[in-house]
């Protein structure tokens, strides 16, 4: 954590992108604020900045945030050029006022992808990552009885790691990290959790094809391992499920049996 | 408002609990339930509004079923309801750690838990239906926490000696979420679930005494659309944002089930809130909401306060042991600090009035890990909470390894909800309500890892056979489609349309944000509508909703447009919240014993507890809704006690 400023209260400068709609074009304004408490959270200095836009009879800036404590994954803020700002392992929601410099230009833009239009200033269309998770990211079990939870034994160590992967909270930091905007991190922590476990090998090789293909059905990009995508993860989701993934996809891609027995991989069975 | 105006009646309430004993009720249900035919599950179609663990498992589980579902959501995916925020666990009847636990254990605890205001029925189908959740999410890849033998881990939580709670990391409402969320992509991709994300419900709409669709707004374009189906299910979370400051979503509302209150669903116990002991304190009046602390916590963290006041600026590591006083421990010896989570927040509150609190504002208290730090390692201790450690570290700025943390009682969960029958029916024919947006199971206070097992327990393993005997008995009629054509939409339509073209109207002449103006109700229930009440206070926070009423209607002040508009939305969900707040304290106004989280000062043992009144008070507050002017009517479902003997709620 840093502290770059004991002062309680400071001023600060804003860059904020705004933009319509998902046709329009868009432009920087700028705003400045006074008198914003250390204290407070980045979501609240702009929650101030916004009453003052009511006040002034201009439309608030557009932005989303839900749970404010680092778990839904809905604020999604490109902060000087980093995502979810200048903190590791941290969303936009958990970041405080004390990160910054008192009168620091602070630059705000969305997400910026292909894949994630913009709808409203700094809201953007995520909708992509639910694709890629209906082709595959499950266990296609049904409601209904199952064998007692303790039939199925999971090594304390394999469960932890599904966990770590299983962390992930879709914001989609990591695609909005990646030069190239790949969602290679994203698609690879739901296919290492479920590769993890037991009830994921069923449907293991299936579930690596139709996720990747969908992945770059959507139009994300290629991971050109720049690694850029862990460090903005606010999960800290590591790279090395990328790498299983691409074993994954290998492995379900040359095998003889997924062919033999479920036509091509767009099909499915 | 004086207590002559209300009105009551005691008939027409019909819980529907099946005969029989009480383990064999649920049986009973299923062997009488009339069934559909797979071929004619195609015919019928479900809407769903919300889509965390209670409407997303009900979604998933019926369009396993066969019927078409429609899924709607405010959120922009399914995935982030607010079910994802729950850190600590889920209760199960497992009796893995061979402690003592079972089905009966677990529905008594939680009956007491909810101080008898539950009914016995609902929860001992809860109960019982806990082992199956646990199976079906093992089965669906959730990474619950594991022991060295790869069996599955359980920790303890508030109200129970046994330990059952099922957890993934301190975020097991998360992995829950994820799972039901998955089941209902994968109903998604086979094409049996129609997902609408960004989408409000802003109405129900009735045809021929049947709730028969929904009205929609696009929080993206501004479109509002009809929606016709067989069956309406709302899964759309409790109303805690009532309170501004709580621990709940920005996006938590009670706009759905108010909605649905107007248009003639009875809401039960409305005065029923759940206040968290364990929150990080509130620091300034620039704040949006309040974080938890889990409840886990308390498994090893000890809560306490100086003995002395002029030690409480005092750094806490500096007072000695002898000066401190663990008051949980000292009063409740049995259950410390694992005592029901209204206990121990009036408990703080109380500590705080008698200005022993903690921290700059001097309401707080410590909750203290030295001892267990000593005991088991940092190490150990990071592994178990490691995550929520941090979370308190980045918002306080202080490290809980080395310093006590210092925590408030905040909103948290609201028991109330709209009435509906043990079919999860509410007064509404063909208006189904699950999770915390309905009144059942939890009584007048809610245990810890309760919420998950009710949301998942009415979602995979109940509505889906309610809803079925619902079609099933109704086939007849339900068979001929409604269309969204019918008068019954449009005048839906134009109601919802006139609203919000009102509120942008308005919204060009006033002076005070939407913000502003729930800002000063937030204040006002938690004031008067909080943790203590009083006939004064809530008689003054009627009077206080009035003015603030007024200032929503001839006062507001909106920009924008009817597109993607988030200062909109806000606006629309305050003024259900203004209607919604004047019942809670009419509720409690009404409701002069104190039991649960409903604490009447008026109402106490000379220890200071809450004291209920059986004699006159063991019923469910059913509402009606009789207009904007009008006082809403009472009726009374008496709650009738056959397994468990009501007694003082004794955690001594």
């Amino acid at each position: 954590m840093e502290h770059k400023h004991s002062e309680k209260k400071m001023n600060v400068r804003l860059k904020i992108w705004r933009q319509e709609g998902p046709k329009t074009p868009g432009k920087f304004e700028e705003f400045s604020l006074s008198d914003i408490l250390t204290d407070m959270s980045f979501l609240e200095m702009l929650d101030v900045l916004n009453e003052k836009l009511i006040h002034e009879g201009k439309r608030p800036v557009e932005y989303e945030s839900d749970c404010r404590e680092g778990i839904c994954g809905t604020c999604s803020l490109m902060i000087s050029g980093q995502a979810h700002g200048p903190n590791r392992g941290a969303t936009t929601c958990q970041l405080y006022m004390r990160s910054f410099d008192n009168n620091e230009l602070i630059t705000i833009e969305p997400w910026r992808a292909k894949s994630f239009p913009v709808i409203r200033d700094l809201v953007t269309d995520r909708s992509s990552f639910d694709r890629i998770i209906s082709a595959g990211g499950y266990v296609s079990v049904k409601t209904g009885p199952h064998a007692d939870a303790n039939a199925i034994l999971v090594a304390k160590d394999l469960s932890d790691r599904a966990m770590d992967a299983a962390a992930c909270i879709g914001c989609g930091a990591c695609v909005a990290a990646c030069p190239n905007a790949s969602a290679s991190l994203f698609t690879s922590a739901k296919i290492t959790q479920f590769a993890l476990l037991p009830q994921g090998h069923p449907e293991r090789s299936r579930r690596a094809i139709r996720m990747v293909d969908q992945m770059d059905k959507e139009g994300f990009g290629s991971c050109s391992n720049l690694q850029e995508c862990e460090a903005a993860c606010p999960k800290k989701i590591s790279i090395q499920n990328i790498t299983i993934m691409k074993q994954e996809y290998l492995k379900a891609a040359i095998a003889a049996d997924f062919r033999a027995g479920m036509g091509s991989a767009d099909g499915g069975a | 408002m004086s207590d002559e105006t209300i009105k009551t009646t005691t008939g027409g309430l019909n819980s529907g609990v099946p005969g029989g004993p009480l383990a064999q009720k649920w049986d009973n249900y299923k062997a009488n339930m009339k069934l559909v035919n797979p071929a004619n599950k195609r015919k019928y179609s479900v809407i769903v509004v919300g889509t965390g663990l209670a409407g997303g498992a009900a979604a998933a589980s019926l369009a396993e079923l066969g019927y078409n579902v429609k899924a709607f959501c405010v959120q922009d995916s399914a995935r982030r309801a607010h079910s994802i925020a729950a850190q600590g666990g889920i209760n199960a009847a497992k009796s893995y750690p061979n402690d003592g636990d079972s089905v009966w254990r677990l529905f008594y605890d939680t009956i007491k838990g909810g101080d008898y205001r539950a009914r016995e029925g609902n929860v001992y189908r809860l109960a019982q239906n806990s082992t199956a959740i646990i199976d079906q999410c093992v089965a669906q890849g959730i990474p619950f926490a594991r022991e060295y033998s790869g069996e599955l881990a359980n920790r303890s939580f508030g109200g129970a000696q046994v330990s059952r709670t099922f957890y993934a990391r301190g975020q097991t409402g998360q992995q829950l979420l994820l799972g039901a969320y998955s089941a209902l992509m994968k109903e998604v991709d086979k094409g049996k679930v129609e997902l609408y994300t960004y989408h409000e419900m802003l109405d129900v709409v009735m045809v021929d005494g049947k709730c028969r669709g929904i009205i929609t707004r696009d929080l993206k374009t501004g479109k509002i659309e009809r929606h016709a189906a067989d069956v309406v299910i709302l899964g759309t979370g409790g109303y805690g944002r009532i309170y501004f400051l709580s621990t709940n979503a920005m996006n938590s509302n009670t706009t759905a089930i108010w909605r649905a209150h107007k248009k003639g669903a009875l809401f039960g116990n409305p005065c029923y809130v759940q206040i968290h002991p364990t929150c990080i304190p509130v620091s300034g009046s620039h704040q949006a909401k309040l974080t938890l602390m889990s409840e886990s916590l308390r498994n090893d963290g000890r809560v306490w306060v100086p003995k002395k006041k002029e030690d409480c600026t005092k750094d806490p590591k500096s007072i000695a042991e002898a000066d401190r006083d663990y008051f949980l421990e000292r009063k409740y010896p049995s259950f410390g600090n694992l005592v029901p989570r209204d206990v121990a927040s009036r408990n703080a509150k109380e500590m705080c009035d008698e200005g022993r609190g903690v921290g700059e504002t001097g309401r707080a208290v410590y909750l203290d890990f030295k001892d267990v730090i000593k005991r088991d390692g940092k190490a150990a201790v990071e592994e178990r909470y490691g995550n929520l450690f941090d979370m308190y570290h980045e918002i306080t700025n202080e490290n809980p390894y080395e310093v006590p943390m210092r925590i408030y009682p905040a909103v948290h969960y609201t028991m109330g909800g709209l009435w509906v029958d043990y079919s999860l029916m509410t007064t509404l024919p063909g208006l189904f309500c699950s999770g915390e947006a309905n009144f059942s199971d939890h009584g007048a206070n809610r245990l810890g890892a309760s919420a998950l097992m009710q949301g998942l327990s009415d979602g995979y393993f109940v509505l889906p056979y309610t809803v079925t005997n619902y079609l099933g008995t109704h086939s007849q009629e339900l068979l001929k489609k409604v269309e969204t054509s019918h008068p019954e939409f449009e005048k839906a339509e134009k109601e919802v349309r006139a609203g919000i073209d009102g509120l942008l109207e308005r919204g060009k002449a006033g002076k005070r944000t939407p913000t502003e103006i729930y800002r000063d109700l937030g204040l006002v229930m938690w004031e008067y509508v909080g943790m203590a009440r009083t006939e004064a206070g809530l008689k003054t926070a009627i009077q206080k909703i009035k003015e603030l009423q007024n200032d929503f209607d001839t006062n507001l002040k909106l920009t924008g447009d009817d597109q993607f508009n988030k200062n909109l939305e806000s606006a629309g969900r305050l003024g259900d919240f203004l209607e919604l707040g004047a019942l809670m304290a009419q509720d409690a106004l009404a409701r002069t014993e104190s039991c649960g989280g409903h604490f009447r000062v008026e109402s106490q043992t000379p220890e200071g507890e809450a004291k209920r009144d059986d004699e006159h008070f063991a019923y469910v507050a059913a509402w009606e809704y009789k207009g904007k002017n009008n006082s809403a009517v009472l009726h009374k479902e008496q709650l009738i006690f056959e397994n468990v003997k009501p007694s003082v709620r004794s955690y001594k």
